[in-house]
């Protein structure tokens, strides 16, 4: 049987992993892709603990589902977002190399 | 579930999240996250979360990596040409991460419920559904009104940002 | 007499000058007869309050207090009248009153006339508050307003670049004595901790206790006197000062203003004679300027020098005579001074206005003929002022040779070789000026002066004349009496004055330019080019340290580091905000990585 330990120590590696993937990958549609990992990691994570936390009745902690249910919807609307500004950005600059989008400094 | 079962489905979910950051294409990076995906949705199945497990599967894997794909198919992107590399901020970045995943580990190995095995349900968690939909319903009504106008907010702002400037 | 009349009395004679020179500035600037008119009458009835006050007993003035913090200090205003100050007011007001009335014909038909009068105006006023004055602060006061009006005097006709520095040289070189003086002052508050005369009297013998302390108090008020009274080495602004109008140096240059300075150790000799040592320099400053301006005024060619030259030597008799511990011979010489110095500046305002500006003595000759009663007061004055038997010179001065003779033989010796200077350059002036033929046309066709001007001078000879009888002289002053009566003292200086008159006359009869040519005495010693080149100097390493500090501490060091230190920081800073995502995401973990450090692991 998995311990709580178990979980949250791949949970650890997942969001270690996207972000070295923001950190080292020049595309920004693979950086995004990274951040969604992250997120998922958190999720991960979330999940495990309310299995851990269940209540007196012997039923897992909702709260945290629910608190999951609206993370996976804020993700979702935020990706949509985010590709959006990645088109307009590409439709202006016509590359997606991150160092070539660095006008907003001194 | 077997701790075997667990560990094949983690190591499913993070080579391909591996997969994800080292790919040179994006399309395969996109497909490697969507089966990471799957093996995430299968962890949290393992945990008893169906609806959460299901909903993963269907959003994320369903609709946001195929909306990854819709653009990276619009934009044309191919495998991104090999510029040179910056070795030290290489190092950085990885010495950083490397770091991160050091702490977290610490974090986790002191923290004492760690090495605990999740405890037994006295019932089944089938009816999840149910019981999310009356917490969501009830408690948490109004952040999920909110919600509700966040996407909406979310859809007008794609739309706008999405509009090619009138000649 | 009612009382409230006598007790206003000193009010009346210290501010109708004041109101004359304020209505003739504010209202009758272009009337300028009435202007004039105005400032005589001022004059004229202070003269007849100071007469007034004369006649009464010793009257005290109600004062009342201009600053008061109690228990720490008080400036009262208030007067004192003594025999010494009503003394000196009848001269003051007396001479005051002749000069006004000599000006009426020498300013005729000048432009400033108003300016001039109001200025006069103003000087009477502020020299009868030093006259006045019962305590060390409204003495400072008025001290600096009498080198105001002496500045503004000397300055009347300041379109000339020579008067306009003569001016500012007056009342910087007088400045520095002042500023002397007031440390002065201040040291003898800070031991007594009051200001009036009449209470640091009493309270002397908390500043005798140290002695060091109270020469150096004695001497920096005596710093006052060394500025106003012009001794070495502040003895510079004097002949300068003689750019102004002639009246002018007749009052102030020679009469009075001048000797507000041995007024004014008169008045303080209870702090002067306490220290010994304060006493022994005074009298060698003053013998020393006596000595050094009769020698630069063998070899001078203006009128008006030679006769300020002759104020200094006289001066430094008077100050001889403080250094000496005897404030009577000084206030007799004072007295007598002050009448024939006045005189014969006045007669030299007369010669000079009849032969046009002319002020250079070689260009003169033979005026006894022309100018006959200007010759006749002039010559009453020289005899006086060489200390000629019967005139009142002889006996002022006799008083002082004689103290000299009893208290420091070397003093003496060289005050004799002094009378014979003077016997020297006065004959000097007398011969090259009246007697021979006229060197050139202006002296030839000179008339005498109207009688505006010849009236002062009659009185002002007439004054000489007695002034220094003993009978005349008591009812004014305290007459010094030697305690034994040396005969060899006014032999002595008979002797010395007939050789100098004689050596002059002999060398100066009939020439037409100097024989001698002493150029150290001709130059002033070299003392006014001694102090450009150290003011010069100084400002110079002033200028260039200013420079230095200006250019490389401020500009390079200050404001250069100031704005290279913010440059350099914003510099560093900027490295951070370089627009590459992954370097703000770099930085966000190892933020992340330490904050977990510290928080957990530490």
């Amino acid at each position: 049987m998995a311990t709580l330990g178990d979980y949250l120590v791949v949970s650890g590696m997942l969001f270690t992993i996207g972000f070295a993937g923001v950190m080292l990958r020049r595309n920004i549609i693979i950086i995004f892709m990274a951040l969604e990992l992250m997120l998922n990691a958190a999720n991960l994570s979330l999940v495990a603990f309310s299995r851990f936390h269940s209540g007196t009745n012997g039923a897992p902690n909702y709260n945290a589902q629910v608190f999951l249910f609206f993370i996976i919807t804020v993700a979702a609307a935020e990706v949509a977002v985010g590709l959006a500004i990645i088109v307009a950005l590409y439709r202006l600059r016509q590359t997606t190399h991150v160092e070539d989008i660095n006008s907003l400094k001194f | 579930m077997p701790a075997f079962l667990f560990w094949i489905f983690a190591s499913l979910m993070l080579v391909f999240g591996a997969g994800v950051i080292i790919n040179r294409n994006p399309v395969a990076s996109a497909l490697n996250l969507v089966v990471s995906f799957l093996g995430l949705a299968v962890l949290f199945i393992s945990l008893g979360a169906y609806f959460i497990g299901i909903i993963q599967v269907l959003v994320y894997a369903g609709a946001v990596m195929v909306l990854f794909l819709f653009i990276i198919m619009l934009l044309d992107l191919r495998a991104e040409k090999l510029r040179r590399i910056n070795w030290i901020a290489f190092g950085g970045g990885s010495a950083v991460a490397l770091a991160l995943f050091i702490q977290i580990c610490c974090v986790i190995g002191r923290f004492k419920p760690a090495s605990q095995t999740f405890p037994p349900l006295a019932k089944s968690t089938t009816d999840d559904v149910h019981q999310i939909g009356m917490l969501l319903f009830s408690n948490y009504n109004l952040p999920f009104q909110i919600i509700g106008l966040l996407v909406l907010v979310a859809t007008i702002g794609v739309v706008v940002l999405s509009k090619r400037e009138l000649q | 007499m009612n009382f409230t009349i006598n007790s206003l009395l000193p009010w009346y004679a210290l501010l109708l000058p004041l109101f004359s020179a304020a209505a003739i500035t504010l209202l009758t600037r272009r009337a300028k007869t009435l202007s004039a008119l105005i400032s005589v009458a001022a004059v004229l009835a202070s003269f007849i309050c100071s007469c007034l006050i004369f006649g009464q007993p010793d009257m005290s003035a109600p004062a009342h207090n201009w600053i008061d913090i109690r228990g720490v200090f008080t400036v009262p205003i208030g007067f004192v009248l003594d025999p010494l100050s009503k003394t000196m007011l009848l001269v003051v007001t007396g001479v005051g009153t002749l000069i006004h009335v000599y000006s009426l014909g020498y300013m005729r038909g000048e432009a400033g006339k108003s300016r001039y009068f109001a200025a006069l105006s103003f000087f009477m006023f502020a020299m009868l508050g030093i006259v006045l004055a019962n305590n060390f602060v409204m003495l400072f006061i008025f001290w600096e307003l009498v080198g105001f009006t002496s500045y503004v005097l000397i300055g009347h006709w300041f379109e000339r670049d020579v008067a306009a520095a003569a001016m500012k040289k007056a009342f910087i070189t007088t400045r520095i004595g002042d500023f002397g003086f007031m440390l002065g002052i201040l040291m003898v508050w800070m031991a007594t901790g009051s200001i009036v005369f009449d209470d640091i009297v009493p309270q002397l013998s908390k500043v005798t206790s140290n002695p060091g302390y109270l020469t150096a108090a004695a001497l920096l008020i005596f710093c006052g006197a060394v500025g106003k009274s012009a001794q070495f080495p502040l003895h510079v602004w004097l002949p300068d000062a003689m750019e102004g109008p002639t009246p002018v140096s007749a009052l102030i240059h020679a009469a009075t203003m001048v000797a507000a300075g041995v007024y004014m150790l008169v008045r303080v000799g209870f702090i002067i004679q306490a220290s010994a040592t304060a006493l022994e320099v005074i009298a060698w400053i003053g013998t020393v300027t006596a000595v050094l301006a009769a020698l630069m005024a063998t070899q001078q060619d203006d009128i008006k020098r030679i006769l300020a030259y002759s104020t200094l030597s006289q001066l430094g008799y008077m100050v001889m005579a403080v250094g000496l511990a005897s404030n009577e011979a000084a206030m007799f010489h004072l007295f007598t001074h002050a009448f024939f110095k006045a005189l014969l500046f006045l007669g030299a305002g007369s010669i000079i206005i009849m032969l046009h500006h002319e002020q250079n003595i070689w260009k003169m000759g033979g005026l006894a003929k022309n100018l006959t009663v200007t010759f006749f007061t002039f010559a009453v004055g020289a005899l006086a002022l060489i200390g000629c038997p019967p005139f009142s010179g002889f006996f002022s001065k006799d008083a002082i040779l004689a103290l000299a003779y009893q208290h420091n033989f070397s003093i003496f010796a060289v005050a004799l070789f002094t009378a014979f200077l003077t016997a020297f350059y006065v004959l000097r002036l007398l011969t090259v000026v009246f007697f021979g033929k006229a060197r050139s046309e202006v002296a030839k066709t000179s008339r005498e002066s109207p009688l505006v001007m010849i009236g002062p001078l009659i009185l002002l000879a007439l004054l000489s004349l007695v002034g220094g009888a003993p009978l005349f002289a008591q009812k004014f002053l305290v007459i010094p009496h030697e305690k034994e009566f040396v005969l060899a003292v006014p032999a002595l200086a008979l002797i010395v004055m007939l050789l100098g008159a004689g050596l002059a006359i002999i060398l100066y009869r009939n020439r037409q330019s100097d024989p001698l040519d002493i150029a150290i005495f001709r130059n002033r010693f070299y003392i006014d080019d001694f102090y450009s080149w150290l003011i010069n100097c100084t400002q110079e390493s002033l200028a260039r340290i200013s420079a230095f500090v200006d250019r490389w501490v401020i500009d390079a060091g200050a404001v250069g580091g100031a704005s290279g230190g913010t440059w350099g920081v914003g510099a560093l800073l900027r490295l951070f905000q370089i627009g590459n995502l992954q370097a703000y995401s770099f930085l966000f973990g190892l933020g992340v990585v330490a904050l977990i450090y510290f928080t957990v692991f530490r």
